[in-house]
């Protein structure tokens, strides 16, 4: 099944000229930061790949990772890309159910033994939590992560959830939800943070695994740095009315006509490490800031705990006026006792003052 | 998970309260403290009025008088410098508009990033030579003891980590702004138990000394 044709194969079959696919792999060496020269040997690698078997792990999610990927612009060489593997297990595509689908992801676990990709969206209860929150077939997300992982070459935790916890980690957190990365520690695993993430960046890590058959370069945060090394602001279009100083303050106002930037309604690009600017959405057209929207800040991690997605990356996360409140009451009644008691001490010296006459001292002496 | 935007969450959050709070409580006390101990009560007949020659006072008292000037041009300018640059930065930088207005409801126009950037560095390069300065002028390095320095340090930093968070010198950027943020909570807590209160205690003194000039009739 999974290493049945080559991708060279399977995307001639499925109608893919020479001139496309190379268009692509030019695309993709551009993506990952590599010299055009690249291109053929990316073709050359891409021809030869074998299907890896692919098994997608649905957990706390909300099916838009998936959506955001097979609802993209179509037929592109990336969905056939994502065709051309064998995704053997995926509850939303899959055409089989109940144990046959169970099934098969234990069946391609076995065939594939070291060396399948596991694709991770969705958050899941960590240790500890209730594992009921969130079962497969009866199976707790915890149980299944790690059985599928176990035989694994690497993870891919793709969207925020999987990748940082995401919704369902945001506090108070009642799922007790964590990341995969916070689980998997004995294999590589690879976030694609995004929520949604971006569908070419997804099918540019795995053009990357299968090209050179190994995981992409790194961030802190384990995303492929081809498409996380730089922030929303600093490839931004509207980055020069940053350093202008000329900002939209509503969303009708006339800066925001002008296309003036969004930072003080609430835009978070300064934090924010995607490749929306450059690669943006929907088959190139636009990304959220194009369209007039602050970027949320999606591929980061506690973007939904960040503070309001409308008010600058500036402003604190708390209401501070209770807090000022109580600290200014505390701060006047301190500063008059402390007034009150020099007062005193003042008040005091004068009453306890015994004056002494010139008449008193000259008796003394 | 411990990481870069947790950090600055922390700073954003609980850290930013305990710092506001701990700023308005110690800078509210010593206000309250002097204002209610107020001036020893003068009997003798007032011969002008207090409150102009007082508020004169609180604006001519920045600009030294020549002689001043020629003893400690150095001091006089570079002072200058800095201070000014550091409350033009605090004040016009749009982020930091933003910010007041969120905490205290009250905004005015900013000035272009490029030009906050310049006078930023013109703040770090007065504050400097204003350390060099001290380091190396022997009365003055026999006057300054560890609050001194420590003050100068404070207000470096805040200065240091806005500039480095703007120019985005350390990464990831979350990292870089909680820092700044972290320094300026530092430098909040800092100033009401240090001589950074003469942020506000400077004037008070200014109105206190004007004051007493206009009601004996001398010049202010």
């Amino acid at each position: 099944m999974a290493t049945s044709k080559t991708l060279g194969e399977s995307l001639r079959e499925h109608g893919v000229s020479r001139r496309g696919f190379l268009k692509f792999c030019a695309a993709t060496a551009t993506m990952m930061a590599l010299p055009p020269t690249m291109a053929p040997a990316i073709a050359a690698a891409l021809e030869k790949a074998r299907r890896p078997s692919v098994i997608w792990l649905s957990f706390q999610e909300c099916t838009g990772c998936i959506e955001s990927l097979t609802r993209s612009h179509s037929p592109t060489v990336e969905n056939l890309i994502l065709d051309v593997v064998s995704l053997d297990y995926q509850h939303t595509l899959q055409v089989a159910s109940g144990e046959l689908a169970e099934e098969a992801r234990l069946q391609a676990m076995r065939e594939n033994h070291g060396s399948y990709l596991v694709i991770v969206d969705g958050s899941l209860p960590g240790p500890g939590s209730n594992m009921g929150y969130s079962t497969v077939a009866g199976h707790s997300n915890l149980d299944i992560l790690l059985e599928t992982v176990e035989g694994a070459a690497a993870v891919i935790a793709v969207g925020t959830c999987a990748a940082f916890g995401g919704l369902p980690r945001a506090h108070p957190n009642p799922t007790g939800a964590v990341a995969v990365q916070d689980i998997i520690t004995n294999k590589p695993v690879i976030n694609v943070s995004g929520c949604p993430p971006i569908p070419t960046v997804i099918s540019g890590v795995l053009a990357q695994f299968l090209t050179f058959g190994k995981l992409p370069e790194l961030d802190a945060y384990g995303r492929p740095l081809a498409f996380f090394g730089q922030s929303i602001h600093d490839r931004c279009y509207r980055r020069p009315f940053y350093d202008k100083g000329l900002f939209a303050e509503t969303f009708d106002d006339e800066g925001a006509k002008a296309g003036w930037c969004l930072y003080r309604l609430g835009c978070k690009g300064p934090s924010t490490y995607n490749a929306c600017a450059t690669m943006r959405w929907n088959a190139g057209t636009s990304w959220p800031v194009e369209s007039g929207h602050p970027c949320l800040g999606c591929s980061e991690p506690d973007f939904w705990d960040a503070g309001s997605f409308y008010q600058a990356l500036s402003v604190p996360t708390v209401d501070s006026t209770q807090t000022l409140g109580l600290a200014a009451a505390a701060g006047v009644v301190i500063g008059g006792a402390a007034a009150a008691l020099a007062k005193h001490g003042k008040t005091k010296a004068v009453a306890d003052r015994e004056p002494v006459t010139v008449e008193q001292l000259e008796q003394k002496l | 998970m411990s990481d870069s935007m947790e950090f600055l969450l922390w700073t954003k959050g609980t850290l930013f309260n305990w710092a506001l709070a701990i700023f308005a409580l110690g800078m509210l006390a010593r206000l309250v403290e002097i204002f209610w101990l107020g001036r020893a009560p003068n009997y003798a007949e007032a011969r002008a009025g207090q409150w102009g020659p007082g508020l004169r006072t609180v604006f001519t008292r920045s600009f030294a008088d020549p002689g001043t000037f020629k003893r400690s041009g150095f001091d006089v300018l570079v002072g200058w410098v800095w201070h000014l640059g550091f409350i033009i930065v605090l004040f016009l930088f749009i982020p930091h508009i933003e910010l007041i207005k969120s905490v205290f409801g009250m905004a005015w126009p900013g000035l272009p990033n490029p030009v906050i950037d310049a006078i930023s560095a013109l703040t770090l390069a007065g504050l400097v030579a204003a350390l060099v300065h001290r380091l190396t002028h022997p009365v003055k390095k026999h006057l300054s003891d560890f609050e001194d320095y420590l003050t100068w340090a404070v207000t470096f930093l805040v200065v240091l980590t806005g500039y480095v968070a703007y120019h985005r010198l350390i990464n990831p950027y979350p990292l870089a702004l909680g820092i700044h943020i972290l320094s300026v909570e530092i430098f909040l807590v800092v100033l009401p138990f240090t001589k950074l209160t003469h942020m506000f205690t400077a004037f008070i003194a200014r109105w206190y000394n004007g004051a007493i000039f206009g009601r004996k009739g001398v010049q202010s």
